[in-house]
């Protein structure tokens, strides 16, 4: 581990996590890797945590410290939700999020997206990179993968999506990460909350479009090689 | 064995309660001058996070109560974290409800003591301020460093601004510039900023106050002019030069 670290090089972090608003709420969207060092720990984790019915949050970084952040949270929105009497707004989970980034930016290694639905606001995506700057965003990407997609999101991106469109924008983009990633992988993960509630999606590593140099996948070689010839040609 | 820590470990002189070792997003330049009814500040709306140019929607000049704009550059969320001090100051001021509230020169002297304070605990907030602003017809323009090094000044800047528009402003800036020449002043420092600065982004914001009040432009871009004839064929009497 390089102890001397060049200050513009910012802490790499396995995973690639993306938060996109679209025309009436929000969806999020991940890879399944989580790596110690070389080794893939889990190949099928679930990065897109609940804070709340209408709340999600998006981790990256240290798995230790995500989830340590986001069970805090959830503990405090519970609280506050119980006091205020009704659903906590996206806002308040960002900040509480950001409250223990800031104040622990020196003992914490870990980016956040935070997506939600409420009321008052409709559907918001609030970005929480290293250090504890809180920034609301139309959409977000965080982790190593994403790295290789801000010139995809800069072409790709447009205001006022369609639910299917936000969806398939953000399959695409994290299928995209994981191809070029060493750090992502697994499947792609997706939530999608608006005012109706909040839908869980899986797509599975091999349900997803072929990118550049990527292959049919095959059971096994002797299938390729036992199928028939091409015909001669018949003069 | 060699023993190494990570600099986020409870051992070691890095543990003591809190220190800022180094910042993670980051805004640049800050620019200001005074000009004949207050002050102008430009500022980009940039966040790079180390050499990535991050985030292109950053507000990095807000309003202080009803007579002083705050610029930053630096650390991000240390900014946020000012706005929110300030924030509580100009609260406390207005509960008293004694018809005075806080200039530029209060607020400026706040931050310094913020700042300075902040140093000396060897934590400090990763920025450089500017401050400006007018009450009762007096203009003021200052600027507080991370370390807590402070000054006014009738212009001012922060970071690359310093070494690239400093010297500019010094050759043109005069006393009472119109507001169309003082935007012209600033446009023609961001400009250069835009050539220079690697961190810099091509989306800006100029913000104005005066005694009526404080406002801030719609982000708009610069146009740049790259039709030297020197640029077009730099290398042809030197093939391999650069």
């Amino acid at each position: 581990m390089d102890l001397n670290m060049d200050l513009n090089a910012p802490h790499s972090m396995g995973t690639t996590i993306i938060g996109v608003t679209y025309n009436g709420g929000v969806v999020l969207g991940a890879d399944s890797r989580t790596s110690t060092g070389m080794y893939v720990a889990n190949r099928a984790s679930d990065k897109i945590t609940q804070l709340t019915d209408n709340v999600y949050v998006c981790r990256s970084g240290s798995a230790a410290d995500s989830q340590l952040v986001s069970d805090y949270v959830r503990y405090f929105l519970h609280q506050h939700t119980i006091q205020l009497g009704q659903p906590a707004t996206v806002k308040v989970a960002a900040n509480l999020i950001r409250l223990l980034s800031y104040n622990n930016k020196n003992m914490l290694e870990t980016g956040l997206i935070v997506g939600g639905w409420d009321k008052y606001e409709g559907g918001k995506i609030y970005g929480i990179p290293l250090g504890g700057t809180l920034i609301e965003q139309p959409f977000a990407i965080g982790g190593s993968g994403s790295s290789y997609l801000y010139g995809f999101f800069d072409q790709a991106w447009k205001e006022g999506m369609t639910k299917d469109e936000a969806e398939q924008l953000v399959v695409k983009a994290v299928s995209l990460a994981i191809a070029r990633d060493g750090a992502s992988g697994g499947v792609v993960r997706t939530v999608v909350i608006n005012s109706e509630g909040v839908t869980r999606n899986f797509y599975p590593g091999d349900k997803l479009q072929l990118w550049h140099e990527e292959l049919e996948p095959q059971n096994s070689l002797l299938d390729i090689l036992s199928s028939p010839s091409p015909e001669p040609m018949n003069i | 064995m060699a023993s190494k820590q990570p600099e986020n470990s409870l051992l070691g002189p890095e543990a003591d309660s809190q220190r800022t070792l180094y910042p993670n997003v980051t805004g640049t330049s800050v620019v200001a001058l005074k000009y004949k009814d207050g002050i102008l500040m430009a500022a980009d709306m940039g966040g790079s996070y180390g050499s990535t140019l991050r985030y292109k929607n950053v507000e990095r000049m807000k309003a202080i109560g009803k007579h002083s704009l705050l610029g930053a550059s630096g650390e991000i969320s240390d900014f946020q974290e000012i706005l929110r001090y300030l924030d509580d100051l100009i609260l406390y001021d207005n509960m008293w409800d004694d018809g005075n509230s806080l200039g530029p020169k209060e607020v400026h002297n706040y931050l310094t003591r913020l700042m300075y304070n902040r140093r000396n605990k060897f934590n400090p907030l990763w920025n450089s301020l500017v401050l400006g602003g007018i009450k009762n017809g007096e203009k003021y323009l200052g600027t507080v460093s991370m370390i807590g090094v402070n000054f006014e000044d009738d212009h001012v800047a922060t970071g690359f601004g310093n070494h690239l528009a400093r010297p500019i402003l010094r050759q043109e800036w005069h006393e009472n510039l119109s507001f169309e020449d003082g935007v012209r002043l600033l446009e023609k420092c961001m400009r250069v900023l835009l050539y220079r600065d690697r961190s810099a982004i091509n989306k800006l914001q100029i913000a104005k106050i005066t005694e009526e009040g404080m406002t801030i432009s719609q982000p708009y871009s610069l146009k740049t002019y790259w039709e030297f004839s020197a640029f077009e064929n730099p290398t042809q009497g030197a093939v391999g030069s650069w």
